[in-house]
């Protein structure tokens, strides 16, 4: 075991699957430099620059690159920048790798990873922190991967690279220099399993990326209420492991979502009908969100702080499945 | 069916003769008669979705892929029928395909838009116009990093050049030197509308021209020499040069899409199409060449016939995939959210 960090995680990761696999290359705008959050510094040094491949600000076309080459036998992983701008790749994403394997009648693969990562508290304006996932997981044929960890960077990253279709994997970029205890060769984490990251009987609380450390500010806070919280942190959203949230919500009766995207309309929401559909006898209270309010990131540091939901948030609405609103 | 996907007969570059001439004047009746028969079964709704056909520019399908290996990848867009068959996709799996059946190439799941038939290297079309030129720029890099001599070729039309995906490729094909070949069938027309109502520029070649390719104009309805302007093409980018982009004018003899009423021009007289129609053309040109007879032209007509009615025959007899095909394909490795 050894101390390194999120963005370490994922770089070594990086380093690792393309000493492993010839086919593995990277390629985005400024990775050869090792772009703005050191993802992939050293990589250029160590693979050189036809395998860590800096590319013009063209979204679109190095998406449709990396698509191309991912079905003639590469395994390439892209970078977008930011997840603000997957919009100049949606088209590429949503129309052609998504839709590849099942339109081909499964003649082609594209066994293509996009790292991209978004999250909001840098102060960095509304089209450099938004949480924009649940685009994603609503087209068939793109699995969609939110790590919360270094282990789950690591572990899932390794996963995605290994995997025959697209994955879209969301980093947040507050999460990439936390520090965090690792082995040296992270384990491979399966896609599509989630995590319980802290057992509990009142309420489960479901929460994604950033938000599941959130989560365990709030179980702590619960604690010391006498509220046995227990977090679950889906890791993949698509395939979601629904089972390991029924099962889990089954036992406690009380079910809160969270994730630092819009509420309305967000992958939450998703979560809560299934939920709802699954285990409506054994819910005790009704499902509460967690999630940003209906306005674009604010800049201004006071407002983004209130803009962005956090421990407060999550404790509020668990309290709110045991009847305790008047504590909110 | 057919003999496609045929290795190439002569050297790259080289003039167009005999035999070749004769190959490429079937497999061009071939797709003519195909996509005449697809025009009667889609008004009679035996096919389905949006049908875009190429009749008229047979010639340019022919020339370009009669010369590529199966291992070259192509792209196509949405009038993408002679380009499957002139690269060697069987014309009865085409044609249960647009029927939405099980032995359609794709098992129905695709159609008309989006043919794919990794066997002989056709890549894919879309229906998103230009969607896939960086898909074929993909598969260039691929070959390039994988070591290897095949080339990636990209059809599409000129209504493609005013996208953004084609002025970024554009960019990133010629900064990266990539193998492949861009051939833009340029009909004059974007769907409705006249390229002059979408650009002031009337040649893509001259879109290009600040990227320094090499590139090329010529006559889409003279086979010939579409045949050597791609050959001398290809010859260049099998040695891993690239990219190079070849403009072919041709004439899009049907509206935008089966059912388009295209009260947008004036229809061509049938003497000036006479002139025109590259398939009559090579049929003059081969015959006062000695390249074939005038037996041998009748001969690859009533040949495409036979094969495309037997070709309708396997599609009408093909079942409809079962229901459970789309979940099954969703992902590769089959696994579900």
């Amino acid at each position: 075991m050894s101390t390194t960090t999120y963005v370490k995680a994922i770089n070594a990761a990086l380093a690792a699957a393309m000493r492993a696999d010839e086919r593995v290359f990277v390629m985005g705008e400024d990775v050869a430099e090792g772009g703005p959050y050191t993802a992939t510094a050293g990589l250029a040094e160590e693979f050189g620059r036809e395998r860590v491949r800096n590319t013009p600000i063209s979204e679109g076309a190095i998406c449709g690159v990396a698509i191309g080459a991912a079905q003639s036998g590469l395994r390439p992983v892209l970078e977008i920048m930011f997840i603000d701008f997957i919009t100049l790749a949606l088209d590429q994403l949503v129309n052609q790798a998504a839709k590849a394997h099942s339109m081909s009648g499964g003649q082609l693969c594209v066994p293509l990873v996009l790292r991209t990562q978004g999250g909001a508290g840098q102060r960095g304006g509304a089209q450099h922190s938004q949480s924009l996932e649940a685009w994603l997981t609503h087209v068939p044929g793109l699995k969609v991967v939110m790590p919360a960890t270094a282990a789950d960077a690591a572990g899932l990253l390794k996963s995605a690279i290994a995997d025959p279709n697209p994955v879209v994997f969301v980093e947040n970029k507050a999460l990439y220099f936390k520090r965090e205890e690792l082995p040296a060769d992270p384990p491979p984490v399966p896609i599509g399993r989630a995590r319980t990251v802290r057992a509990g009987g009142d309420v489960t609380v479901v929460a994604t990326s950033r938000l599941v450390e959130e989560a365990m500010t709030a179980a702590g806070t619960l604690a010391a209420e006498g509220i046995d919280a227990e977090v679950i942190d889906p890791r993949t959203l698509v395939p979601l492991d629904l089972d390991a949230i029924v099962r889990s919500t089954e036992r406690t009766g009380r079910l809160v979502v969270a994730h630092e995207a819009v509420g309305f309309g967000g992958f939450g929401a998703e979560i809560a009908a299934a939920v709802g559909a699954a285990a409506f006898d054994s819910l005790d209270a009704p499902i509460e969100r967690v999630g940003a309010p209906f306005t674009p990131v604010p800049l201004s540091p006071p407002l983004e702080d209130a803009y962005l939901p956090a421990a407060p948030e999550i404790c509020a609405a668990a309290r709110a499945t045991l009847g305790l609103a008047a504590v909110r | 069916m057919g003999e496609p996907g045929a290795a190439p007969t002569v050297p790259s570059g080289a003039a167009l003769a005999a035999p070749a001439a004769l190959a490429l004047l079937r497999t061009m009746w071939r797709i003519r008669v195909f996509e005449e028969r697809v025009g009667v079964l889609k008004r009679a709704d035996e096919v389905y979705g949006l049908i875009h056909l190429s009749i008229g520019g047979e010639g340019v399908a022919a020339a370009v892929c009669s010369q590529l290996r199966a291992d070259d990848p192509v792209y196509s867009g949405h009038r993408a029928h002679g380009h499957a068959i002139a690269k060697g996709a069987p014309p009865e799996r085409i044609l249960a395909e647009l029927m939405g059946r099980s032995d359609g190439l794709c098992h129905g799941l695709g159609g008309s838009m989006h043919l794919v038939d990794l066997e002989h290297g056709l890549m894919g079309a879309t229906g998103v116009v230009g969607g896939n030129i960086p898909l074929a720029l993909g598969s260039a890099l691929a070959t390039r990093l994988r070591g290897g001599d095949a080339v990636a070729v990209s059809f599409f039309g000129d209504g493609a050049v005013q996208a953004g995906h084609f002025n970024e490729s554009i960019n990133l094909a010629t900064l990266w030197q990539l193998p492949v070949i861009l051939v833009c069938e340029n009909n004059g027309f974007a769907e409705f509308t006249p390229r002059s109502a979408h650009t002031n520029v009337e040649r893509v070649c001259d879109v290009v021209a600040p990227y320094g390719l090499e590139r090329e104009t010529v006559d889409g309805n003279d086979v010939a020499a579409v045949w050597k302007a791609f050959g001398r093409f290809l010859a260049v980018a099998r040695r891993g040069g690239g990219p190079l982009l070849l403009e072919c004018l041709t004439h899009r003899l049907r509206g935008h899409y089966e059912g388009d009423p295209t009260l947008y021009r004036a229809a061509i007289s049938a003497t000036e199409w006479q002139q025109r129609d590259p398939i009559l053309r090579l049929a003059r040109q081969g015959t006062a060449a000695g390249w074939f007879s005038a037996e041998d032209v009748a001969d690859a007509e009533r040949e495409a016939r036979e094969e495309i009615e037997a070709a309708v025959e396997f599609a009408r007899r093909s079942p409809y995939p079962g229901a459970e095909l789309p979940g099954e394909l969703v992902y590769a490795g089959g696994s579900r959210p």
